[in-house]
């Protein structure tokens, strides 16, 4: 499983460590994009190319495209219930159940399970979140964002 | 260049584009016209539009999308804070700002259970790697961090519907 693989053992060249930390943001807008970072990075085209493709196929890159700002559309909230251990299981597969969820984590702490629900709008992601405290019978506790406070770099990738 | 696409809104082409789009660009020297012709407009006006769509802030931004987990972060750590109401756009921006914070966001208290405003994700290597990204937190609000979690992933038990993965180790 890719997931697991470590950033030694991907053995990522000087361009694909050129390309992962310094173009998760501003892909040329130009006709051809990928000789423009070429060209800043001194090298070809097709050698461009071939390192993306490269970077794709190993799993480190997940695609070369648009991170939308997914909050902008329907309504959305991250959630969170504190389940008994024993429960956790089932109450977890519950959730996971539903297609208004696309994440749901166990986290340590007496609140444990986290996840975000998505919907067309407020009324329907509410009556989720009602239907999950129903059928479980455990409180749901919506954290909407109310703010968003991040500068969005990119995310710095540091080689050791 | 139609009017619509001075709307403040995604229209039909925008979302068109967002759907052509989602599973990357291209790996070809020409991507904005692969798009193009295949929505049946022209590579000036795709590259317009994307432009636009990340003026709005529809779309944050475009590039290679790192996988963490594939290059060995595998530690994510939810850190939740409780900081004063009336401090809190000043030192929002302060985490958000920070290089190893990935999303930065207020959300509501419920008291008494959960006193924290201000969440902030971390991202690292190894437990120390995060451990320490805290601390670096917890010395950049000083007397404002009035309590503070972290909260580690132990499992991710569904993401977009088929990511199972453990901490890696």
């Amino acid at each position: 499983m890719h997931r697991s693989r470590r950033t030694e053992t991907l053995e990522l060249g000087t361009l694909e460590r050129r390309l992962l930390n310094d173009f998760q943001h501003h892909l040329p807008l130009t006709p051809a994009p990928y000789a423009a970072i070429a060209e800043k990075l001194g090298t070809s085209e097709e050698a461009v190319i071939a390192a993306l493709q490269e970077l794709q196929g190993a799993g480190a890159v997940s695609r070369v495209g648009a991170v939308f700002r997914t909050h902008r559309v329907g309504a959305s909230t991250l959630a969170a219930m504190a389940v008994p251990p024993e429960q956790l299981q089932q109450v977890a597969d519950l959730v996971s159940s539903y297609d208004a969820v696309n994440h749901n984590y166990e986290r340590e702490h007496r609140i444990n399970l986290w996840f975000v629900a998505t919907a067309a709008d407020e009324k329907q992601l509410t009556q989720v979140l009602e239907d999950i405290e129903q059928r479980t019978g455990i409180a749901v506790m919506a954290l909407p964002m109310l703010e968003d406070f991040h500068i969005d770099l990119g995310f710095d990738l540091k080689w050791t | 260049m139609s009017a619509a696409t001075l709307l403040a809104l995604p229209d039909a082409v925008d979302r068109a584009l967002i759907v052509a789009t989602q599973a990357g660009l291209p790996l070809v020297p020409r991507p904005y016209h692969e798009l193009a012709e295949k929505l049946g407009i022209g590579a000036d006006e795709v590259m317009q539009r994307l432009t636009r769509m990340q003026e709005r802030g529809v779309i944050r931004r475009i590039g290679l999308v790192p996988n963490h987990y594939a290059l060995g972060y595998t530690y994510n750590g939810m850190t939740v804070w409780n900081v004063p109401d009336e401090r809190i756009h000043l030192l929002g921006p302060r985490l958000g700002a920070l290089p190893f914070v990935s999303h930065c966001y207020r959300r509501p208290r419920y008291l008494p259970d959960w006193p924290y405003n201000l969440f902030a994700m971390v991202h690292g290597r190894s437990r120390a790697e995060t451990d320490a990204q805290v601390e670096e937190i917890a010395r950049l609000l000083g007397d404002d961090d009035r309590g503070h979690a972290v909260l580690y992933s132990t499992r991710i038990l569904k993401k977009t519907g088929l990511r199972l993965a453990g901490r890696g180790d």
